[in-house]
């Protein structure tokens, strides 16, 4: 079989620096990145490849400030990669000319954002068939689509809300909705679960996978919970400073984690906690522990490490 | 003393120029001037033929639907009223059809040229000395090119308020846009938003809070401008007061002082409530 059937997304050896004021980073050379990481580049994906098949949920974690939104948002270009390849459905999606990017999005992928970015000026339902619009279809269509994921994201009622009027997690809901109207092959999801509480939350995962079985859509989805990980993914990848340190199936990363760092993310609630406790000790700060689940915890980790969180 | 060979002219040179200009650009000019001037006319005596009850209720409820007090509308109302007590009404309604022209023309300039600077790093690195020149430049400096290529009159009065009064709006547009929140927009793009699709459908509407506030301002900018215009000839309320000083008439001068004043008020609140309006449903 040709492999371009086979795989729907394919990364090769992709690279994204935020270099600022610094030009002309060769990243095949050590001497260049390392210089340009010196006048404050940021190298936030390494390197990276991996493949998904069809039909198959790609699941990625990691600490926050790993890279994984910028590894995600690459597959749009709506950070343009500095080097590598992205094969979207045979489709070479780094090549692609202005027009062609633009249809790319209209109707190949769409992506739920980890901080929503609803049109605070649209209602609820206005915002879900957002993207319809831009592609043209009529009021009455979009209605109706819009009309069917909304109950399926249990917003009805709330059509005529202005996203303001919303908790998180309804906003975060519209969000989905708004990707799942688009009735993409390929869906992109940054943390879409994670301002859910546990009920609605387990809820949209069923449904994802219902999503996923009937429509065979191919999924990469960025998660900090290891539940939902093991739950969703058919492939698991965890990063760390912009490098996949492991990918393997679920299965394999939690039982032959390749370091301590990957043994972090795969560990039971007891042992986390006693990572916490030992971080607490080492550190001298304080932690608390809110009750909730493990990804707090693991978050809290990175705070106690001093890495950036993002609320 | 300065010594006299070093001395050199400019003034017959722009003399000249300006000559030339108006030759040469004579059918240009005046038909700009003709469309102006009809315009300006035409809104003139529409506010002329709306009678003066009218304007008192029309102000009134706005303001009531605004603020949904009473005290605000009542106090708008006397004050209206006191315009037309003291005789000032038609020569007020005179100021009003100059500012709404120039504000008019205003927005039709200074919106699109806002959305250009918000589009355009290049533009807007042009064109914001040129704003700043404009808001530090004392207001009577409008008045000589104005008065160079229209001559005396309403135009060139309507011409100097435009440009006195188009810095806020234009400011404030580009600004506007520029604050809309880069999440918002990044959502807009990964689903395929052309460029043109993103400034209709997210980046403009949501600049609208900020652009109606420019729309205030250009509004206050006019009418702060028409008075000092009606030094060349555009009439209205600040020849009453040009007059009352140059006869040193204190109680004239108060009363068409009085009026501008007032109308700033009405006119400040009514745009500023417009603003507010538009907020509401997202809060
Ligand atoms: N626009 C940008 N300009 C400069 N640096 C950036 C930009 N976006 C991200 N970064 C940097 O890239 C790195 C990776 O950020 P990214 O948002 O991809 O992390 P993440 O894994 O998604 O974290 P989180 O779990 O908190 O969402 C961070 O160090 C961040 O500071
Ligand atoms: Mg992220």
């Amino acid at each position: 079989m040709d492999k371009d059937e086979n795989f729907v997304i394919e990364v090769e050896h992709l690279w994204k620096i935020f270099s600022g004021c610094v030009k002309d980073i060769d990243v095949t050379d050590h001497s260049s990145l390392a210089r340009a990481e010196e006048e404050g580049a940021v190298a936030a994906v390494r390197d990276v490849s991996f493949k998904v098949k069809k039909g198959k949920v790609f699941v990625i974690m990691g600490l926050s400030g790993s890279g994984k939104s910028t590894l995600i948002r690459c597959v749009l270009r709506l950070v343009e990669p500095t080097a590598g390849r992205i094969i979207v459905s045979g489709e070479e999606v780094t090549s692609m000319n202005k027009q062609q990017l633009t249809d790319f999005r209209r109707r190949r992928a769409a992506m739920v954002f980890q901080h929503y970015g609803l049109l605070p000026h649209r209602t609820v339902w206005e915002n879900v068939s957002f993207g319809l619009k831009l592609r043209g279809v009529s009021r009455e269509e979009r209605r109706e689509k819009a009309q069917e994921v909304i109950e399926k994201v249990g917003l009805v009622g709330w059509e005529n809300h202005y996203p303001s009027q919303l908790s998180g997690g309804m906003q975060q809901r519209v969000g989905i909705a708004r990707a799942l109207v688009q009735d993409t092959d390929v869906l992109l999801m940054d943390e879409p679960f994670s301002g859910l509480d546990p009920l609605i939350r387990s809820e949209m995962q069923d449904e994802l996978l219902r999503l996923q079985n009937e429509f065979n859509k191919t999924v990469i989805f960025v998660t900090h919970d290891l539940n939902e990980a093991l739950r969703l993914g058919d492939q698991m990848a965890v990063m760390k400073e912009g490098v996949i340190v492991q990918a393997g199936t679920p299965q394999e990363i939690v039982t032959q984690p390749v370091d301590e760092y990957v043994e972090r993310f795969v560990q039971d609630e007891r042992r986390v906690a006693d990572i916490l406790e030992k971080e607490e000790k080492y550190s001298g700060i304080k932690v608390v522990d809110s009750g909730k689940s493990k990804t707090r915890k693991i978050r809290a980790i990175g705070i106690v490490r001093g890495d950036k969180v993002v609320p | 003393m300065f010594p006299d060979y070093f001395r050199f002219h400019v003034a017959p040179h722009i003399d000249s120029f300006v000559k030339w200009m108006t030759v040469a650009w004579g059918p240009a000019f005046d038909a700009f001037s003709n469309t102006v001037l009809s315009m300006l006319l035409r809104i003139e005596d529409l506010l002329l033929v709306i009678p003066w009850w009218l304007w008192l209720t029309g102000v009134m409820l706005i303001s009531w639907l605004q603020t949904r007090r009473v005290r605000y509308p009542l106090a708008l109302g006397l004050l209206l009223f006191s315009i037309g007590v003291f005789g000032l009404w038609e020569v007020s309604m005179e100021t009003l059809a100059i500012i709404i022209t120039a504000v008019i023309i205003s927005l039709l300039l200074g919106i699109p040229l806002g959305i250009a600077m918000a589009e355009s790093e290049r533009f807007s690195a042009v064109l914001t000395p040129v704003l700043d020149a404009m808001q530090t430049m004392p207001s009577f400096v409008y008045l000589i090119p104005a008065l160079m290529l229209f001559g005396l009159g309403k135009v060139p009065g309507v011409v100097a308020t435009v440009i006195y009064s188009l810095p806020p709006v234009v400011r404030l547009t580009n600004l506007g846009i520029r604050q809309v929140s880069a999440d918002v927009q990044e959502a807009a793009r990964a689903f395929g938003a052309t460029r043109w699709q993103m400034m209709r459908d997210v980046r403009l509407p949501l600049a609208v809070p900020s652009i109606l506030a420019g729309i205030n301002q250009t509004t206050m900018m006019a009418l702060a401008m028409v008075v000092i215009a009606s030094m060349i000839g555009a009439g209205g309320l600040g020849e009453l007061v040009l007059i009352a000083t140059n006869r040193i008439n204190v109680g004239d001068g108060f009363e068409a002082g009085w009026a501008i004043v007032v109308l700033a008020i009405i006119i400040d609140r009514l745009t500023q409530g417009l603003g507010k309006r538009w907020e509401t449903p997202k809060t």
